[in-house]
């Protein structure tokens, strides 16, 4: 009857939202823009090759986002939760998103070429440009009791 | 105590032969004449009356008197247990405590403490651990020292990481020679409590009555003197059902509490003196408010300092809407620090560190160079070695081994004293801008709340919300930990009172959830509160027998399910290792759903007779379900109300 929620993700998080604001606070700058500003200058011509997100085929993505597991950090709309930030719609370009989810920073995990294609990809971010940007706080009177 | 004579009737009476004497006789007399044909005889089937009643003889028959016992030695137990004031006693019933079972029921009257059935010892803990939280004292829980206590475990350690006293007796046969069958065997253990004792404060087994009296309120003094904790009190079999020897000199010793550990004066006023001279003073609180007035005094000193509070959320330490509440801006207002004082902090290292990235994650430190740490806590004064729930080492500049709520009076005092009207001025300064920055991360949290608000399964944002609109006229408390929500509740609601908040496991322990909110909830009973749990699905699945516990016992609760239909935490690390290992990353799923079939929680809490409603999936109707369950907790009962939700 004994079950350790020792979890990894539960606990750096929890030290990460201490000490970046950014963890916490979903609209300021984000993990992606972050690291493609540091990876700028090498990869930005093999990125314009691979991903193509204008022919993103949106009803796969929408699949793809919840068998691939990025629902269960992001959300299924991709509101974010739990120390993964909000990425629906995509605050950032699809060619740096693409790149950060190859090669991420913090608690994201790793999707590498071998398990899902750029084309895949490109599904994904697809049917999160889908999402409509939510309503403001201000029009919503549940949030404002 | 000395073996009586005919204690081993009355045993073998009412163990062997369901209720007759004539077995009671047999037995007796083959003990005395030739031992081994009992010992071969289970004595749980020996229950064919009529051949052995046709087998005694007159001589044999029994005296009634020494069949029956006027004064068991658990009446005594219960006369030193009654001096405690435990208002509560929950239990599943064990026959290794029937005489105490029986001697509170019937001598004690059932009233303080009442009995309160638990369907398994695991709930039975965390009950004592959620009702201690709200009432700031434990109630006692029995246990069969071995089978019983194996269950109760999980949610001892929980109530241990989290600083949190539980009284608990274990029933035990400590004489060999007195266990008549496998039942009595297996049930007993040399030593019941050494299986927990890294994770309790203190345990004792007493041999005699005047030793149990004086262990009892003993153990109640360690388990609230702060660092309070668990306690385990063996009652042997012998103990509890022999008579209570004619002429025993017994007596319950006074129990005279001990005052909390406080901070020795010069290390209190070093303390005054360096909050007063830091330009940035942070406030890190985790357990600090154990009553009330640990509340009101954090608010006290935070507002004299005007000093951000940045709460890790273990106890309720002080208030969301407050202007100097900086806990969503947690990273933001540590990395500006000078000077960071920890109260209660279980984890000071990383409320300072940042640790980035999952493989070989980056470990940087969260504050400027040159910044000072003060910690106070009475974890300082009491560390067990085995578990490691003490966390990283951090060096801090001043350490104040001492309870942190019994310490803010002379702090206060000391940083008044210390304070000159050029500090007060600087102190007013940074009170206005940490005031606007509250401000605006209040409205970031309402903005991020709009994210996927009509969402279906409903976003734990809105389900927040909706909660919310309907108890926050009420006299509420919430008593469910809100990590798995996004922390949705302490994000958006107004909490003020110590009672609005109860925090966690402390262990992390999952099945800790569902009972310690139906004690918390009895302990809220008498106040009249509205107690509201938002209760994970995984977590109610280890032991749901407690939502009958709430029935029966007519508890107040209304629950809210957060239904992601998953262990999700765990769901998210096997994602992760996929991810990592390069393989098969839509098969995270296997071992941590529940689905197929999904489980129907409304059914469920309707098999035990509590109200229900659901599952709602539609954002739009889960207003009105929640308001339907509230008249029905209005009117002294649990309700639950099965939502699907988002994941976190
Ligand atoms: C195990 C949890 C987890 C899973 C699964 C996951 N993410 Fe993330 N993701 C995160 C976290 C946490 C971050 C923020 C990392 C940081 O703070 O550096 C993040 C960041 C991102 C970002 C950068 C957002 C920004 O604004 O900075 C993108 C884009 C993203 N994830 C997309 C995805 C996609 C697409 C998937 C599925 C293919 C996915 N994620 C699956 C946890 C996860």
């Amino acid at each position: 009857m004994f079950r350790c929620l020792a979890s990894l993700l539960f606990t750096l998080v929890l030290a990460v939202a201490f000490a970046h604001p950014t963890a916490h606070a979903q609209n300021s700058q984000s993990a992606a823009a972050k690291s493609s500003d540091e990876k700028s200058a090498t990869s930005k011509t093999d990125e314009a090759k691979s991903v193509d997100t204008s022919r993103g085929n949106v009803e796969n993505g929408k699949k793809l986002f919840v068998s691939y597991g990025c629902y269960e950090c992001h959300g299924r709309q991709g509101q974010g939760g739990g120390g993964a930030p909000r990425i629906g719609p995509p605050a950032i370009p699809v060619a740096a998103a693409t790149r950060y989810v190859r090669n991420p920073t913090g608690q994201m995990p790793p999707y590498t070429a071998k398990v899902v294609s750029d084309q895949e990809l490109s599904d994904i971010f697809a049917f999160l440009k889908t999402i409509p940007p939510p309503p403001r706080a201000a029009s919503i009177p549940l949030l404002n009791q | 105590m000395k073996k009586q004579k005919n204690s081993v009737n009355r045993r073998e009476f009412l163990k062997g032969a369901a209720g007759t004497v004539a077995a009671a006789s047999t037995v007796a007399a083959s003990l005395v004449t030739n031992p081994t044909p009992a010992a071969a005889t289970p004595a749980m089937h020996a229950n064919a009356s009529a051949p052995t009643l046709a087998k005694v003889s007159p001589t044999e028959a029994v005296s009634i008197e020494s069949i029956t016992v006027d004064r068991p030695g658990s009446d005594f137990m219960v006369d030193c247990l009654k001096s405690l004031n435990f208002e509560y006693l929950c239990a599943n019933p064990g026959n290794s405590f029937r005489s105490l079972h029986e001697s509170l029921i019937n001598y004690g009257g059932n009233k303080a403490p009442e009995f309160i059935t638990c369907c398994h010892e695991e709930s039975a803990v965390a009950m004592g651990h959620g009702y201690a939280k709200i009432e700031g004292k434990p109630l006692m829980v029995c246990v069969h020292g071995t089978v019983g206590l194996q269950h109760a475990s999980m949610a001892i350690y929980d109530a241990f990481c989290d600083r949190v006293p539980v009284y608990v007796i274990l029933g035990n046969f400590p004489d060999a020679a007195m266990r008549f069958g496998q039942v009595d065997w297996t049930h007993s253990a040399q030593d019941p409590a050494a299986m927990i004792r890294d994770f309790v404060k203190w345990d004792d087994q007493p041999v005699s009555l005047q030793h149990f009296a004086e262990s009892s309120i003993r153990a109640y003094k360690i388990a609230t003197t702060p660092p309070m904790m668990p306690v385990a009190l063996v009652a042997g079999h012998e103990l509890q059902e022999d008579p209570i020897a004619d002429g025993a000199n017994l007596s319950v010793p006074k129990l005279t509490m001990s005052s909390p550990p406080a901070g020795d004066s010069s290390a209190v006023d070093e303390a005054a003196r360096m909050l007063v001279a830091a330009e940035n003073p942070v406030l890190v609180t985790d357990r600090v408010a154990r009553t009330p007035e640990g509340l009101a005094r954090m608010i006290e000193l935070a507002e004299l300092l005007q000093a951000p509070v940045v709460d890790r959320n273990g106890r309720m330490n002080f208030p969301t809407r407050h202007a100097l509440n900086h806990t969503e801006r947690a990273g933001a207002a540590v990395g500006s620090a000078d000077l960071v004082m920890g109260l209660e902090l279980t984890d000071f290292w990383s409320a300072v560190h940042s640790v980035r990235g999952i493989r070989n994650p980056v470990v940087q430190s969260a504050v400027k160079p040159g910044t000072k740490f003060i910690s106070v806590t009475s974890n300082d004064l009491y560390l067990k070695s085995n578990y490691q729930d003490f966390q990283r080492y951090q060096p801090v500049d001043l350490a104040i081994a001492a309870d942190a709520q019994a310490t803010l009076p002379s702090l206060i005092e000391s940083v008044k004293q210390q304070m000159n009207d050029d500090r007060r001025r600087a102190f007013a300064d940074r009170g206005a801008k940490h005031a606007s920055a509250h401000q605006q991360t209040m409205q970031m949290q309402r903005e991020a709340a709009t994210a996927a608000w009509d969402a279906s399964p409903i976003s734990t944002a809105r389900l927040s919300a909706e909660l919310w609109a309907q108890i926050k006229n009420e006299d509420w408390s919430l008593v469910s930990n809100c990590q798995f929500v996004s922390r949705w509740p302490l994000r958006l609601w107004d909490f003020s009172k110590h009672y609005h908040y109860i925090g966690g496991e402390g262990g992390y322990g999952v099945g800790y959830g569902a009972p310690a909110s139906v004690g918390a909830a009895l302990a809220n009973k008498k106040h009249g509160r509205l107690t509201v749990s938002i209760q994970n699905d995984g977590d109610l699945m280890f032991a749901p027998g407690v939502l009958w516990t709430a029935a029966h016992h007519r508890i107040p609760l209304l629950i809210i399910m957060h239904n992601n239909r998953a262990y999700h935490q765990e769901l998210m690390q096997v994602q992760i290792m996929a991810n990592e290992h390069n393989r098969g990353i839509t098969r995270a799923s296997i071992g941590s759903v529940l689905t197929d079939p999904a489980i129907d929680y409304a059914k469920l809490a309707q098999g035990m007779a509590v109200h229900s409603e659901g599952p709602i999936s539609d954002p739009n109707d889960l207003g009105p379900a929640i308001k339907r369950a509230i008249e029905i907790v209005k009117n002294g009962e649990p309700a639950l109300v099965d939502v699907l939700t988002q994941p976190r």
